[in-house]
């Protein structure tokens, strides 16, 4: 069959899904029965893609049954944004069985959250 | 002069930190104070039952050893220390820093000050009386729901009766609840005599006092950017504050110690434990985290400036544990091959033979170390060429006996459930009471008048 030298109906998206742990650090800690993470972009130009992409819905998606609700705020003096995971800790304090009990490293399961980013963008990112 | 400079040093960042961080404090360059947190959540009531059963006891007694050591170099170089290691006890605490002082011969120059009035589980029965509910913040439950099993309940001070104890000439200053952020906070206002209404001063020194309260936590420790970059953590320098009258300040280490100081580190030890951003609560003021300014000014500095900071709040949080019930963790490894499944096999029968005896509990919950223990699903299918997996089953109940019969049920499973079963030469595991934490709210003007400062006679 010959090539058809049809244009495509859509522009594909210039976007490629990389996962946070290429664009940010993090640290999480606990009060009661929620986990907080602090997520931090690596770069200051990567800030705004988090303030975009890293919402409080998609956050609540990626730890669908592993949290009640989410509560997002924004640092942007310190490039970073900070969620509250609520009810992610089993009971929490000294009344959770699980090893992470005060959510000491929930901050690296949010790295693995992937987000669309740019193309121009996601060529400087180390994957 | 307004360019005078007060150091404020990290020494412990909680009972348990690392044993000789307070002495290369004090040895490994110019310091002023030397501040030492001691208490989280459930501390006190650990403390407190220590005191029931001796009243000699109930504070951080490591605090004791460790202020030996460093005693001689505190009367030399006059550097002051300030720390919550008091607990449930702060008099007993206080009382035997100062038989080390004089058994060393400096208590004439070293004196030691006490902070009391925290403690309000004498009173607890006359609060609810007068018709302060203490309800639960997070659940919403009164205290009275639980009042029979209470352990301990302290009001969370401020730095007021810090500051006062340096005016009257505390040295070393032992308290019991006092915020971690007060004992920075009381240093910076008793060396700069700032008013105590200058919320963004307040705001200011509890920024400081919240990022070396954890200790090397923001000097290097636990750092993840670049952790690999992070040299020297045989030997981490804790993190020291040079704050300035202007309320601006820069956080350093020691010259010739490990770990970093960067913004990274510094901005990860911010984010720890934070709610909304725009409202830290202390009992001193309200501080507003998106005010603050991180600049790196030089090699192992940051410069922190632009705090803003509201005025304070007209409650005070009190921190109540009380007796929940028992727990125990059970671990077992089940090697290659196929060592997730045997490990999951495992589970099956553990949980059928408690089943089997009729055991209630509140909660049986297993995880698979190195498959799902710390990302849940997120973690994804484990390998089938895992060349181990850890079964960790933990249970919690109100009464003990299952607890005590769920610990004989895991060193069966060894010669009675799959193969390839190792790790269990740890031995039975341990029956652990269950202290719960109950947050609560009180109005201050019923614990600042039984606040008390002394300072001890040499």
């Amino acid at each position: 069959m010959p090539k058809a030298a049809r244009k495509p109906a859509r522009k594909a998206p210039a976007t490629r899904l990389v996962p946070l742990v290429a664009l940010a650090h993090a640290r999480s800690g606990d009060k009661g029965d929620t986990a907080n993470v602090g997520l931090i972009a690596l770069e200051p130009a990567y800030y705004p893609l988090l303030v975009k992409e890293v919402t409080q819905a998609r956050v609540a998606r990626h730890f669908k049954g592993m949290v009640k609700g989410v509560d997002r705020f924004e640092l942007p003096n310190l490039n970073a944004l900070n969620f509250l995971l609520h009810g992610a800790l089993d009971g929490g304090g000294t009344i959770s069985l699980k090893t992470d009990a005060q959510g000491k490293v929930y901050s690296t399961a949010l790295l693995r959250m992937e987000i669309p980013v740019p193309l121009t963008l996601a060529r400087k990112v180390k994957a | 002069m307004t360019d005078r400079i007060v150091r404020v040093a990290a020494g412990q960042g909680f009972w348990g930190d690392w044993l000789e961080a307070p002495v290369r404090q004090v040895q490994g360059g110019p310091i002023d104070y030397l501040m030492m947190d001691y208490l989280a959540e459930v501390t006190m009531s650990i403390m407190q039952k220590q005191k029931s059963r001796d009243p000699k006891y109930g504070y951080a007694r490591d605090f004791v050893p460790l202020m030996e050591r460093i005693l001689p170099d505190l009367a030399a170089k006059g550097i002051r220390v300030t720390s919550n290691a008091g607990g449930v006890n702060p008099r007993a605490c206080a009382e035997a820093v100062r038989e080390v002082a004089r058994k060393l011969g400096v208590s004439d120059k070293v004196r030691i000050a006490l902070v009391t009035g925290d403690d309000i589980l004498p009173r607890l029965d006359e609060l609810l009386a007068k018709g302060h509910a203490l309800t639960d913040m997070d659940t919403g439950r009164p205290l009275a729901d639980i009042r029979d099993k209470v352990l301990s309940a302290n009001a969370y001070l401020g730095m007021a009766p810090i500051v006062e104890a340096l005016r009257q000439g505390g040295q070393v200053v032992i308290t019991g609840r006092v915020t971690d952020t007060g004992l920075t906070l009381g240093p910076l206002f008793h060396e700069f005599g700032w008013a105590t209404d200058d919320w963004d001063k307040v705001a200011a020194g509890t920024v400081a006092g919240h990022i070396i309260e954890c200790g090397a936590q923001s000097s290097g420790g636990n750092l993840l950017r670049d952790w690999r970059k992070v040299k020297g953590l045989a030997n981490p320098g804790f993190p020291i504050v040079e704050a300035t009258a202007d309320g601006s300040f820069i956080i350093t280490k020691h010259p010739n110690t490990g770990g970093v100081v960067s913004v990274a580190s510094v901005t990860e030890q911010l984010v720890y434990e934070m709610g909304d951003p725009h409202t830290y609560i202390t009992p001193d003021g309200v501080a507003d985290f998106t005010s603050i300014r991180l600049r790196q000014a030089g090699k192992d500095r940051v410069r922190v400036s632009g705090i803003r900071g509201r005025e304070k709040t007209a409650m005070l949080k009190v921190s109540i544990a009380y007796f929940y019930g028992y727990k125990a963790v059970g671990t077992l490894v089940y090697s290659w091959p196929d060592a997730y499944d045997k490990a999951r096999a495992a589970d099956q029968i553990l949980r059928q033979r408690l089943k089997d005896l009729g055991l209630e509990f509140e909660q049986v919950l297993t995880e698979y170390v190195g498959v799902d223990a710390t990302h849940g699903p997120l973690a994804g299918k484990p390998s089938p060429d895992a060349p181990e997996v850890q079964l960790r089953v933990g249970v919690r109940a109100r009464e003990k006996a299952p607890v005590e019969r769920f610990t004989r049920e895991i060193a069966p499973l060894v010669l009675t459930g799959p193969p390839s079963v190792t790790g269990f030469a740890v031995g039975r595991p341990e029956v652990q009471e269950v202290v719960a934490y109950w947050p609560a709210l009180i109005d201050r003007r019923e614990i600042e008048p039984f606040v008390k400062v002394e300072v001890l006679d040499a």
